[in-house]
């Protein structure tokens, strides 16, 4: 049988080799040249050699367990066609940093904090002279322990307090031993405290730094301004779901359910790693041993790897409780305030589309066109979301309308038009 | 290898996508949009947000942090919404 993984970070690597090791013929989609995903950048990961490894590959569209995909260098117009039939699909497509949007954050010199990450580790390059991290969430500490070897990080602002933790002690001690490795950042971490605007003409000159109340909105006498280069905001991880959504898999709380195995709503379709939950790499590594195994059909459930998801998802839990996003953020937006940075709609323009009457998010898009840009939504689709949710008072009834997206990533119509319709002939 | 980025050569090591070539060099910002002629460059890094396009070869919307350049590749700052050479 054959199991096509999607996704080359910690939970497609370790489904790729579960499966592989169960006797499946396995291909291994990634849209990196090398795998490893965004957590394991900088770093060498090889697959179990039966895997057929397809690098610079991008899963375009599905119809059930049938993925078109193209292969080549990124957004090239020469990249090759193909289409892969699966007996069994595992999603582990990952996530990527969510940002609060701030007055100024569309300016250059902004970056997310997963951003100045890869930009640091994999390429040796720093974003800026001063920079400046805020947001949420342990992430921030490896962010800005690479950041400090190459550059000056004038401050490190974590919006929450860290009381959240104390109520989880056992899911807190199981990280500690990872926590230990950023100790010497620790004493510089600004709780309560955050970047609430970034200012410049053409780049980031400067940003407003407040501290927080609890509910994240602004104590207003304690507003200053630091002189900065570079901003790196991280406010936790959004799932990247358009492929579980166009497949059909059901969502539970904004991501993928799955049962014990992995298992989706959708018959041979597993799902592991971030889009089933945000809870890091080793739970993202044992959740893809687990769906791994299940789609290739092991004869022997992996014990050790499900009680590591066990004990993951504790942590994952905990991580969520305790690095919340509460609702007076909004107070930090001005009505110039960018939401949707592909069409440059501003809280003005959502404002006046919920004005006229949308109170869905199909309506929004199409008369605020927040979230039809390039990005297709992946990066203002939550905010806009949670922003249009308070204003109404009720969840929009189609809340997956951000994710849901029949082309996955953007193609030309040159590569529409040669697109293959059926796999070749397997020899 | 050594690449043109808006007219000027520029030797670039292995490995490094264009972000990392034009931060290294000093640049924030290659690109505007196309309603309010805003400066953009690197955002999410990870091929996620579409900010960072630039034209390669005369084909824009190209992404910076996802393209390892090639040798001889022309690589050039795109203004707005713009069609293939």
């Amino acid at each position: 049988m054959r199991v096509v993984v999607v996704g080359g970070g910690p939970a497609g690597l370790a489904a790729a080799d579960a499966a592989a090791q169960a006797g499946a013929d396995v291909v291994l989609v990634d849209s990196e040249p090398r795998l490893g995903g965004q957590y394991h950048r900088g770093t060498e990961q090889h697959a179990d050699p039966r895997v057929r490894h397809l690098p610079q590959s991008t899963v375009w569209a599905t119809e059930g367990r049938r993925l078109h995909v193209r292969t080549g260098p990124a957004d090239s117009p020469h990249r090759t066609g193909q289409v892969l039939d699966a007996d069994a699909v595992v999603l582990a497509t990952g996530a990527h940093d969510h940002v609060v949007p701030f007055p100024g954050w569309d300016l250059p010199g902004v970056y997310t904090a997963g951003a100045a990450q890869t930009l640091a580790k994999a390429q040796g390059v720093a974003v800026g002279e001063r920079v400046v991290v805020s947001g949420t969430g342990p992430f921030l500490l490896p962010v800005a322990t690479s950041l400090v070897k190459i550059t000056r990080v004038v401050a490190l602002l974590e919006a929450n307090g860290l009381g959240g933790w104390a109520r989880h002690p056992w899911a807190a001690a199981g990280k500690l031993g990872e926590l230990a490795g950023y100790a010497p950042l620790l004493p510089r971490v600004r709780t309560r405290t955050a970047v609430v605007a970034a200012h410049g003409e053409d780049r980031v000159t400067a940003v407003t730094v407040a501290r927080l109340n609890p509910d994240w909105s602004i104590r207003e006498d304690t507003r200053r301004r630091i002189a900065v280069d570079a901003v790196c905001v991280g406010h936790g991880f959004t799932p990247r779901l358009d492929l579980a959504v166009s497949i059909g898999c059901h969502l539970v709380n904004g991501f993928v359910r799955v049962d014990a195995t992995g298992a989706t709503s959708v018959p041979g379709v597993y799902a592991a790693g971030e889009i089933t939950g945000i809870g890091g790499a080793a739970l993202a590594a044992a959740e893809g041993t687990v769906a791994g195994a299940a789609a290739a059909r092991a004869p022997h459930p992996p014990l050790n790897a499900l009680r590591a998801v066990r004990r993951g998802r504790a942590f994952a839990a905990a991580l969520a409780a305790a690095h919340p996003l509460p609702s007076g953020r909004h107070t930090w937006l001005t009505p110039d305030t960018t939401l949707c940075r592909c069409e440059e709609v501003t809280v003005r323009d959502l404002d006046a589309a919920l004005t006229r009457g949308a109170a869905d998010g199909r309506t929004l898009k199409l008369t605020s066109r927040a979230g039809l840009g390039l990005c297709q939504g992946r990066v203002c689709g939550r905010e806009v979301t949670a922003l249009a949710t308070a204003r109404l008072g009720h969840p929009l009834p189609d809340a997956e309308a951000f994710h849901r997206r029949p082309f996955a990533t953007p193609l030309r119509l040159g590569e529409l038009a040669d697109t293959p319709l059926l796999p070749e002939e397997d020899p | 290898m050594r690449i043109t980025i808006d007219g000027e050569p520029h030797d670039v090591p292995p490995n490094r996508t264009l972000a990392a070539v034009l931060i290294a060099a000093g640049r924030q910002s290659w690109r505007t949009t196309r309603t309010n002629d805003r400066p953009r460059g690197v955002f999410c890094g990870i091929g996620v947000c579409f900010d960072c396009l630039l034209v390669v070869n005369g084909v824009p919307d190209v992404r910076a942090c996802q393209r390892f350049p090639a040798d001889g590749d022309v690589v050039r700052t795109q203004h707005g919404a713009e069609l293939p050479e």
